[in-house]
């Protein structure tokens, strides 16, 4: 049951192309249906070990000692890593974009801060002997408390979750223990709202659930050289990580993937290719490292739970004036990749209207649970729930229907949107118009007119006169020096926006499929910034050698 | 854990090997013998990724103990094209009934089984003899679409 | 005592790629002896049909046959650098590296077949068939296949080409937020009606009506898998799926499939998508990407569609029917507000 409308944005797209468009059958599905696709365990190996890891059964808890002695003994057992043998045991995912501090272990030596935690990894001959032997593994721990909601994880006095983190929230551009978005003024639009929402919204933690679970083998290669078999959603990411880890060149890494079984987004994390890679080092035997279905749910890192708090003036004719959020993400007890959720979900905020005046507040909270990664709609699905649930209650406050409400808010081309960007190839109207007239919902005639090309712009195009700012949540004793820094400065830089030249209606792309198609290009929005600030003096200590994506613009800094 | 011989058919093919008396089925089936096609999802039972057939009926491999299969016939996917592609094989291709293709093998397991036996399967009959197996991607409407298809197919050659 | 009905609708935008950009894809693309092709990537097909999109895009911009060209992917020793696929980046990122990558190859590829034609490169069209021609003059042609040969053994030209997309990296201003997050988006609309159960709390998802926007379906069957799965996630998201029902607290989590709950075949609801295309003027033949964005609209349509069955307002996911009972209770019972009445019927399409 699909239909496609043509005939919306006919005059913007060239529809005679060869290939594109067409419905070819999948290059891989003959290799689906006969069960040949190659997924990193469909791999045979003589001599294969298998992994598994001894996991913290506390949410919190300080390691007084662990005592491998009966475990080793035990028999099949080839190997027991412990931290130590870990070359480089601190990490933080986004370090490969300077992006964070170092803040987790491969195995934890000190102490846990969530339950499942791995304090130590079993290499044996067999899987049942590898689960056998973890149980033999006795671990002296001394329970701490543990705090597992995101706002009293915030209120001073909280136990630390993450020691690199005291106050438990993650530290943006050294200067802030949130991301603000801050554009015109919401306290004096609400003044003058004739209706207020409230909200609050709270998302569950959720699990990606591939059929396929995570996990990578690994094996020494010929010339001094490591293969890793993974299932990963990023392989380079996945190879960069595992070379800071075990300090090797990358050149060393022989990474092979890309037919994973699902992902969504809970195979970015690089957890199993480290370790697979340091067995095998250390036995000079293919290691393979997996999650069983538990792991993958409770162990795993599922999407973080979220919670907002929205705050809507909307005036008397539907318009919504001002938008006010308050949002805290759980990260769990590392950071992991929420970090830059939080800057993803800012950036997306206040959704798909044209609001004059909108405030966000986002944390990133750490918190005594398994920490949370990228899950389809990183950043956004959350948010989105929460604002889409916040609409409905706008449009009821306002007496117009659902559909009538969205598309008066919407934003067409040209709109000036929050983050201080011009909006462009604006489709929104369009689809709740589709979706209205399928569903039998009468609009009324304004929604029927609208159309995202030619309503937006001109007043709606311009930045507020005024912006309320604040150095709420300033903190000290951390450096800038994160990917995408940008002032750091005693000053607000002076917002810059270029306006867009509103889009031609010519094709994107020439006619017959004989004609090169135009090369892309992307054209940034804004002017380049101000010169970037001179970097603080590094005391750098979390970072170390290994293979960075980093230096990929000019604006970064160490 | 002792090692006991096992002779089996498999695909058509008669096998004669060794099981460890505490090895399932899945285990033994990809690295015993080297036939991949079986995927392990949950190895608790619950996600049917491991479904292989054995004498005619449906039965998930990672709980089945390999020894149990003495003397009696396996089907795995990697078998259901016998020089050519199997009906439901096109049919999954040709609905695009596949995207990770993880759950694949074992999906085709329980439709060949459902359609050697009731081969004018309802919508309804379809949906229970899937239920077992779980799918993360498709939302299972192609999967469906692609058993019935391949049903009226047989009924119209 | 009785079953309620309820629409509820909700409208988003996604953006397509990491959050301020400075994330690369490369490619390569390189043709054997024969004027077959190969795209050499590190990308990842999780499923999403990676490999066959990019296929197609490459294909499309030689100017050849999509059987005539294969995607491999992924090694790290013969595939370029790929940041990964997630965010929605692959088709936009991706793809517009191969189309690159393959730009420099045809080129190659047009000079070889000029230079054995004996004409400039820029009178030559190929005709997606496999042969290419002078414009307008289709009996003085080359196969492509003869334009490589010639090009390897004869010229001793590299039938080859180099792609890499990178949309520069943003800054974040920590006062203001201000930056520059994507460079385009995907749109969603969805109208989901739901039926409720007073006496159990159960939702049933009866009917989807959605309208997607993605700049272009590259492959229509590679999009309709993804709105489909995605809209059936985005109602298992709503309705069945936590890792904590009791978040904050994490007792009863879930270790098994028993106990994570998702819908089953016979939880389906009729799914009936619109697809609209505003190419995006930097993806790939306009192509954003719909892999995340399908599920996200169903959430909020869903706890809509609830208030509007029984007046009871759930603002916690997932919607379990205890849930909906405590909120019904709350009231004095179910309110329904039937706010997105079907007034007219437009015909099924």
């Amino acid at each position: 049951m699909i239909e496609f409308r043509k005939e919306f944005f006919a005059n913007e797209r060239d529809d005679n192309l060869n290939e594109i468009g067409k419905p070819t059958r999948r290059q891989d599905i003959l290799g689906h249906v006969t069960g040949r696709s190659p997924y990193f365990d469909d791999h045979l190996f003589e001599g294969l070990l298998h992994i598994r890891c001894v996991r913290s059964p506390h949410h919190h808890a300080r390691i007084r000692r662990i005592d491998v002695s009966a475990a080793e003994k035990m028999p099949g057992v080839v190997r027991v890593l412990l931290g130590k043998d870990v070359p480089l045991n601190l990490n933080t995912l986004l370090s490969l974009l300077d992006f964070g501090l170092d803040d987790e272990p491969v195995l934890s030596t000190t102490k846990v801060a969530y339950k499942g935690e791995p304090v130590a990894a079993i290499i044996a001959e067999s899987e049942a002997q590898a689960r056998a032997a973890v149980l033999a593994v006795k671990v002296d721990w001394e329970v701490l408390p543990h705090v597992l909601d995101v706002e009293d994880a915030v209120k001073p006095g909280a136990p630390v979750v993450c020691d690199v983190y005291p106050s438990n929230k993650f530290i943006y551009h050294g200067k802030f223990d949130h991301q603000k978005l801050r554009y015109g003024d919401v306290e004096d639009a609400f003044a003058r709202a004739d209706h207020i929402v409230e909200g609050r919204y709270q998302m569950s933690p959720i699990e990606q659930a591939p059929m396929e679970t995570c996990g990578a083998i690994a094996a020494p290669e010929v010339n001094d050289r490591f293969v890793c078999f993974t299932s990963t959603q990023g392989l380079f990411f996945s190879l960069g990580t595992a070379a800071k880890l075990l300090t090797m060149p990358s050149s060393r890494l022989h990474f092979v993937g890309g037919t994973v079984g699902g992902g969504f987004g809970g195979k970015v994390d690089s957890m199993h290719e480290p370790l697979a890679i340091l067995g095998a080092m250390l036995t000079g035997r293919p290691c393979k490292y997996a999650w069983d279905r538990e792991e993958e749910m409770q162990v795993g890192a599922p999407r973080g739970a979220e919670r907002w708090y929205i705050k809507d003036g909307i005036a008397r004719d539907g318009r919504i004036l001002a938008r006010k959020f308050t949002g805290y993400f759980d990260s769990g007890a590392y950071t992991r990749l929420s970090s830059y959720a939080i800057i993803k979900g800012v950036g997306h905020l206040p959704g798909p209207y044209t609001i004059p005046n909108v405030y966000a507040d986002v944390f990133c909270v750490y918190t005594n649970r398994t920490p949370a990664t990228a899950m389809r709609g990183f950043g956004i699905t959350g948010v989105d729930f929460a604002i889409e649930a916040h609409m409905d209650k706008g449009a009821e406050m306002a007496g117009l229907n659902p559909i009538d409400f969205r598309i008066l808010n919407s934003y067409r081309d040209g709109d000036m949107k929050a983050h201080r960007r011009l909006a462009k190839n604006c489709a929104l109207v369009e689809c709740c118009q589709v979706v209205a007239e399928k569903g039998g919902v009468v609009l009324t005639q304004a929604s029927r007119a609208a159309t995202s090309l030619l309503d937006g712009g001109g007043e709606r195009a311009r930045l507020p006169s005024r912006t309320a700012t604040d150095q709420n949540g300033i903190v000290s004793g951390f450096k800038g020096g994160n990917y995408a820094k940008k002032g750091g400065g005693a000053s607000a830089p002076q917002p810059v926006a270029l306006p867009i030249a509103a889009s031609a209606p010519t094709p994107a792309y020439p006619s017959p499929a004989s004609v090169r198609p135009a090369a892309p290009t992307y054209q940034p929005a804004a002017t380049p910034p101000p010169a970037p600030q001179p970097p603080a003096p590094a005391a750098d200590t979390a970072r170390h050698g290994a293979l960075r994506f980093s230096s990929l613009s000019g604006f970064r800094r160490r | 854990m002792a090692k006991k011989p096992v002779t089996f058919i498999l695909n058509g093919s008669e096998r004669a090997t060794f099981a460890e008396e505490g090895l399932n089925l899945l285990e033994f089936l990809r690295r015993g013998i080297g036939d991949l096609s079986p995927k392990y999802g949950c190895g608790q039972g619950t996600c049917g990724a491991c479904t292989v057939i054995i004498d005619g009926e449906t039965h998930l491999s990672c709980l089945t103990m390999a020894v149990t299969i003495e003397g009696r016939k396996v089907e795995t996917a990697s078998g259901l094209a016998n020089g050519k592609v199997h009906p439901l094989q096109e049919a999954f291709m040709e609905h695009f009934a596949a995207q990770c293709g993880y759950c694949t093998p074992g999906m085709l397991m329980s439709a060949k089984v459902l359609l050697d036996r009731n081969p004018a399967p309802t919508r309804a009959d379809v949906i229970e003899a899937i239920s077992g197996n779980l799918c993360r991607c498709t939302g299972y409407e192609p999967i469906i679409d692609a058993i019935l298809a391949t049903a009226n197919m047989r009924r119209l050659a | 005592m009785a079953m309620h009905r309820g629409r509820g609708f909700a409208s988003i935008n996604y953006p397509i790629g990491m959050n301020l950009g400075g994330d690369p894809s490369q490619a390569l693309v390189h043709s054997n002896p024969d004027g077959k092709f190969t795209v050499a990537l590190s990308s990842i097909d999780l499923g999403q049909g990676m490999k066959s999109v990019t296929r197609q895009i490459a294909a499309e911009t030689l100017g050849i046959p999509v059987a005539d060209v294969y995607v491999d992917t992924a090694d790290s020793d013969t595939g370029p650098h790929c940041m990964g696929s997630f965010a929605s980046r692959g088709t936009h990122r991706v793809g517009n590296a191969v189309i690159q990558a393959a730009q420099e190859a045809r080129a190659v590829m047009l000079e070889a077949a000029a230079e054995e034609l004996e004409v400039d490169a820029t009178d030559l069209v190929t005709d997606g068939r496999g042969n290419i021609h002078v414009k307008g003059a289709s009996s003085r042609s080359i196969t492509t296949m003869a334009a490589c040969q010639a090009a390897q053994f004869k010229q001793g030209r590299t039938v080859s080409g180099r792609g890499i997309f990178l949309i520069p990296l943003s800054e974040v201003d920590p006062e203001t937020g201000e930056m520059t997050p994507v460079s385009c988006f995907a749109h969603a609309a969805m109208l989901v009606e739901v039926e409720v159960d007073d006496e159990t709390g159960e939702v049933s998802v009866l009917d989807m009506q959605s309208a997607y926007e993605v700049g272009r379906a590259l492959n229509p069957r590679l999009v309709e898998q993804q709105l489909v799965g995605g809209a059936w996630m985005g109602m298992s998201h709503a309705l069945w799926e936590t890792t904590e029902p009791y978040y904050p607290d994490r007792s009863h989590g879930p270790v098994d499939f028993n106990n994570y709950l998702m819908p089953g075949p016979g939880d389906l609801a009729p799914h009936h998508i619109s697809v609209l295309e505003r190419p995006a003027p930097d993806g790939p033949f306009g192509g954003k990407g719909p892999g995340e964005m399908c599920a996200n609209p169903v959430l909020p349509a869903v706890a809509n569609a609830v208030y509007d069955a029984v007046g009871v307002r759930i603002d916690e996911l997932p919607i379990t029917p205890e849930k909906v009972l405590r909120g019904i209770r709350a009231n004095g019972g179910a309110r329904p507000k039937m706010r997105l009445t079907r007034t007219q019927f437009t015909g099924a399409r």
